[in-house]
């Protein structure tokens, strides 16, 4: 999912550049106004996590493999802001460190992996939660769910990129069949890694899941208020 | 809360996935990724260009020198995962330093 520099043409890579900078900088004040205690090293260790996760590779398909893009695994933790900015760190790394993922291309991996991915897969998250029963089980099918569409919105925001900006003369709607049905794959495996990661998590440390808090007993909430607000 | 068990936490997660990245990134499946593979099947691989930093010490997640794939990667890999993590623990510990500071501006407001 990582896009390598000349898919894409600069026009629409510097207005990508701008949208998601635009996305972060709302996500860095979000996380500064809200950023609880006991989440600041939590997402650190997010952003560490993803960044291990997403150098394993499974086979999805004859000569095709997938990675964990982890937005919604970050952002169920994190929450969507801090998520995102996790799903951020990791990209900067891969592009600055490891040549992974262009960096005129920055820009569009950014919107589509944490901006889509974290932010846009949240509020799949938040809606699939809506219809479900409250319950810690139900949390993991939420992300399970939101985990397997935020893969295939984010091959639906590149197919949007390259039809807007792609710089090879191809059949797009050859690509667009291509992308989804390739990442509707990928984001099974994207839906099993997000589950059994929440999952553990919920088992350990359920105040630590944001994606969870409102399942937290109310007398814990009514003791934690005073000792972490000031 | 438990400050200590949170710490416990995070040193637990770190080595899970300083484990994953040495041990288990090695075996991981060598294919195209899924966009890669699509650029090929539809004829568009041909304008990637060479990434900008492709000369780097730690290009496509191998450690410049180390002649063994495996450990090259799983090198990598640690690698990887400590820079994320400590970049990622000093910018989220300045963002909560920052709503530290908010905090008593919006009482006295």
């Amino acid at each position: 999912m990582h896009i390598p520099d000349g898919f894409i043409g600069p026009g629409v890579s510097a207005a990508a550049a701008v949208v998601s900078a635009g996305g972060i900088a709302v996500a860095v004040k979000k996380t500064g106004e809200t950023l609880e205690d006991k989440q600041a090293p939590l997402a650190g260790l997010v952003a560490a996590f993803v960044f291990a996760v997403q150098m394993l590779n499974f086979p999805v398909a004859a000569g095709t493999s997938g990675h964990l893009l982890g937005g919604v695994l970050a952002a169920v933790l994190v929450g969507p802001w801090a998520g995102a900015i996790c799903i951020t760190l990791v990209l900067l790394v891969q592009a600055l460190f490891f040549a992974d993922g262009g960096l005129s291309a920055l820009g569009l991996n950014v919107l589509n992996m944490a901006i889509v991915g974290a932010m846009g897969g949240y509020v799949v998250f938040v809606a699939t939660r809506g219809v479900l029963p409250k319950s810690k089980p139900m949390v993991v099918v939420a992300s399970a769910v939101a985990a397997f569409l935020s893969v295939v919105m984010a091959s639906i925001a590149f197919f949007v990129e390259y039809a807007l900006g792609g710089v090879g003369a191809v059949s797009l709607s050859a690509v667009f069949a291509a992308m989804v049905g390739t990442h509707a794959l990928i984001g099974i495996g994207e839906a099993i890694i997000t589950a059994l990661t929440v999952s553990a998590v919920l088992a350990v440390r359920p105040d630590l899941v944001y994606g969870a808090r409102d399942l937290m007993p109310r007398l814990e909430v009514r003791t934690l208020q005073p000792a972490a607000g000031r | 809360m438990d400050r200590k068990s949170v710490t416990l936490f995070i040193v637990g997660g770190l080595i899970v996935a300083l484990g994953l990245a040495f041990f288990v990134a090695p075996q991981a499946s060598s294919s195209p990724d899924g966009l890669e593979k699509v650029s090929i099947d539809e004829g568009f691989a041909e304008t990637a260009e060479d990434h900008a930093l492709a000369d780097g010490p730690l290009a496509d997640y191998g450690v410049e020198g180390v002649e063994d794939e495996g450990l090259s990667t799983g090198l990598a890999g640690i690698i990887g995962v400590l820079i994320t993590f400590g970049v990622g623990m000093l910018l989220f510990g300045l963002l909560r330093v920052m709503r530290a500071r908010r905090t008593p501006q919006a009482a006295r407001s």
